[in-house]
């Protein structure tokens, strides 16, 4: 069986979440199947610049293939095709051209696609935002198997979307939550689907003592692994956490682990060490007392899970309906709305052994029962195997003709986004109650 | 902070976050005190309610504030239909009217004559408008200054009611001490022992129970206000000469108060008195028991009673039990000899055990 996992970057420095996702994926599917990434030469999420040789590369182990993006991202334009789709009524040509200025188009990529699609068994396809998503899944809807990757943002709002999802052989959601999402905007319960999410390595002896040692760390604090950005929510997290210093309510450090694309208040009880290695990452999350993930749009907290592995409590942004359900899931983490659910949520872990070392083992648990990486594998395995076996279900794929698509029909993506539902969906089953052996 | 009420391994993330929301419910009610609340709607209505911040002039600065605005003196056309084509020469009017359907060949000016013709009537409007608010403006101002002298005069008036209150309430607690003050001084006369009462006291076995029980009544909150009520009266010598006398006076003294002692077992009876005339005021209140060893029988020493210890101890008086009126106790409750012998004898000062013995 042959699998091309086609990702708008591929590296083993880019860290973003579903570049990370995939990078994984392939490394994992590599042991049961012949793994081909196809993906762009960029490496900046920003501009999309053309950075990296196009052509054959390996990167641990696993063949890649890039191709280069036709044109960089100019941030004007994007902004203003990304104002009229989102916000006003439009047409489903404007929102072509939104994916397009939004980058990185690569017709290259998916020129490959469809050219050389007898050659794959099945492509897996991450981040339905994309244009190589969107363009390659649609050029082979009968081998395509959709990682959406999506997220409770305006983008799940636009129209042309909804075929993509009703075409695909598959879809690999990531969370109940995301399940939910793309099936009311989409309707395309035909289509089969399963959570998987993604597993992740961490190792099994952590040294927090050396992390201490080497950071000079002392004291109980509080870790935030990520990029730090305003779409993180950080700026919320930083006001709040300075409130919860100001208010003396604990003894807390926060720690920041990431690249910053803010500044960093100047409190020293808020350090910032910058990018670290994962074994420093792992480390670092397990001399923690516990995790924050402020983000107010995630398709699948890796960094959450991570957490749980090392049986460390999360602490999570309640308007994010996903990292929200992963906590009343899980049972493993509680969630902040305002400050004074942040002050109290985090005060109660802090000073409630029993609290923290609960939530803990039950994430632990959680991540053994749903992320570990047999676990994984195995959902992946049955997908491919199922769909060898039944006929495809999804067959939606044409966006209309010339007229139609020039048609400003089409509602503003906000709009569609505002009449979705909200909250978590707390479709699997909490671990069970479990009782130190 | 209070502790959750789940207290096991299998922790339920909804009901502690059910929890941690009803105690923010809980504490918004606690955090936002009467006080508090007060504090923060001082700090935002001050700036108004200040009366020295208030200008008489407000309505004239008012005025000085506003920029002049002086009306442009431009003439209103009244624009007709004909008006474009209008000369005061009559010649010229009728060669205009004359080329008026070749003019109309070129351009349609209709359109151009409706829309000045209408921006005419809405400058007549706002020429009316314009005058009539200046009219009212004046009327504006003066309704905003007195406002402003109203909602001042209101906040002084808040103020003056608030420091009333705060007074009344001052005046209302140190009556209610003082009420509990001579309560207290009333309670400790009614269940002070007579001297011939010591040995019971003194004797858990034979007359502990009566002592105790009394102890017991008042508890430790009648010692805390014997304790204001000392604070409020002002008396400390009511114990501390009875305490100097139990350790440190003389025979002199002790045979002075035994003959006093004496004298008022032996006193005369109301009605011989009230038929010889009032005793001195020495002789009738001013030297009980109690009477600081000190203390003149006039009264004008420093160690005199205060006016409320007085009228404690006019009640005080006629409540001290006469030696013969106590019961004698049963032979199983009587003292054993030894224990007699522990007592004080008669003679001695009765020192309450209220104040002699730890609570």
């Amino acid at each position: 069986m042959k699998v091309a996992i086609v990702v708008q970057r591929y590296g083993s420095g880019i860290n973003g979440g579903a570049e990370l996702h995939a990078r994984y994926i392939a490394e994992h599917l590599a042991r049961h199947a012949e793994v081909e990434v196809l993906t762009t030469c960029a490496s900046d999420y920003v501009t999309w610049r053309n950075e990296l040789q196009a052509g054959a590369d390996t990167v641990n182990g696993i063949a890649v293939r890039r191709f280069p993006v036709k044109h960089e991202r100019d941030p004007k334009t994007f902004a203003r095709w990304q104002d009229l789709v989102f916000e006003q009524p439009h047409s489903l040509n404007d929102e072509l051209g939104w994916l397009d200025a939004e980058g990185p188009a690569s017709p290259a990529l998916v020129n490959h696609v469809s050219k050389r699609a007898a050659e794959y068994d099945f492509f897996l396809f991450f981040s339905y935002r994309y244009y190589h998503a969107y363009h390659g899944a649609l050029a082979v809807p009968s081998r395509a198997v959709l990682v959406p990757t999506a997220e409770r943002d305006e983008t799940i709002g636009l129209s042309m979307f909804r075929p993509l999802f009703r075409s695909v052989r598959a879809v690999m959601y990531n969370s109940p939550e995301e399940r939910m999402m793309i099936q009311t905007v989409a309707r395309n319960e035909g289509v089969p689907g399963v959570v998987v999410g993604v597993g992740s390595d961490v190792p099994a002896n952590p040294q927090p003592g050396r992390f201490r040692a080497k950071y000079g760390i002392r004291g109980p604090f509080v870790i935030y692994v990520g990029r730090i950005d305003s779409n993180k929510g950080c700026p919320e997290l930083f006001d709040f956490f300075q409130g919860y210093i100001k208010g003396c309510y604990g003894k807390l450090t926060l720690i920041l682990i990431g690249n910053s694309l803010l500044e960093i208040p100047a409190q020293p009880r808020i350090r910032h060490l910058g990018f670290l290695d994962d074994a420093d990452k792992f480390d670092a999350m397990a001399a923690a007392e516990l995790l924050v993930m402020p983000s107010y749009y995630e398709s699948l907290s890796m960094v959450a899970l991570e957490a749980w592995a090392l049986g460390k409590p999360v602490l999570a942004n309640g308007k994010c309906d996903v990292l929200k359900g992963q906590c009343l899931r899980s049972n493993a983490g509680l969630f902040y709305e305002t400050f004074a659910e942040f002050v109290e949520t985090l005060s109660a872990i802090e000073k409630h052994r029993w609290l923290s070392a609960s939530l803990g083992r039950n994430g632990r648990q959680f991540f053994r029962d749903h992320y570990d990486w047999s676990v994984i594998e195995r959902k992946y395995l049955d997908m491919f195997e199922r769909l060898r076996t039944e006929p495809q279900a999804g067959t939606e794929g044409h966006q209309g003709g010339w007229l139609d698509r020039r048609r400003v029909e089409v509602p503003a993506a906000r709009d569609v986004l505002a009449r979705l539902p909200q909250g978590p969906a707390l479709g699997l089953p909490a671990p069970a109650a479990r009782r130190p052996a | 902070m209070a502790d959750f009420n789940v207290r096991s391994d299998s922790v339920n993330v909804e009901q502690i976050m059910e929890q941690i929301r009803s105690r923010i419910r809980e504490k918004r009610g606690v955090d936002y005190t009467e006080e508090q609340i007060r504090e923060l709607a001082t700090v935002k209505l001050q700036k108004f309610l200040d009366p020295r911040g208030v200008r008489s002039d407000l309505l004239d600065q008012f005025r000085r504030a506003q920029p002049l605005q002086q009306p442009p003196a431009l003439p209103n056309y009244a624009f007709e239909d004909s008006t474009l084509f209008d000369s005061h020469r009559g010649a010229l009017r009728f060669i205009r009217r004359l080329l008026k359907p070749v003019l109309k060949l070129f351009f349609n000016p209709n359109p151009l004559i409706q829309a000045l013709h209408i921006q005419s009537r809405v400058n007549t409007m706002l020429n009316e408008r314009e005058a009539r608010l200046e009219a009212t403006e004046s009327l504006y101002y003066e309704l905003i200054h007195n406002l402003v002298v109203e909602t001042t005069r209101l906040g002084i008036e808040v103020k003056n009611l608030t420091m009333r209150i705060e007074s009344m309430s001052s005046r209302m607690e140190f009556s209610e001490r003082r009420a509990r003050a001579l309560e207290s001084a009333v309670s400790d006369v009614i269940y002070q022992p007579a001297p011939g009462d010591i040995v019971g006291t003194a004797q858990p076995a034979a007359g502990g129970a009566p002592p105790a029980a009394a102890r017991d009544a008042r508890g430790s909150s009648a010692h805390q206000s014997q304790r204001t009520e000392q604070a409020y009266i002002g008396a400390p010598g009511q114990s501390q000469p009875r305490e100097g006398a139990a350790t440190g006076e003389g025979p002199g003294q002790r045979s002075r108060r035994r003959r006093r002692r004496r004298g008022r077992r032996g006193a005369i009876p109301a009605a011989v008195v009230m038929r010889e005339g009032p005793p001195a005021p020495s002789a009738g209140f001013a030297k009980p028991a109690a009477t600081p060893e000190g203390a003149t029988p006039g009264g004008a020493e420093p160690g005199e009673l205060s006016p409320h210890a007085e009228s404690a101890t006019r009640e005080r008086a006629p409540a001290l039990p006469e030696p013969p009126a106590v019961p004698p106790a049963p032979p199983s409750e009587r003292p054993a000899p030894a224990e007699r012998a522990e007592a004080p004898p008669p003679s001695m000062p009765a020192v309450p055990r209220s104040e002699s013995e730890p609570q």
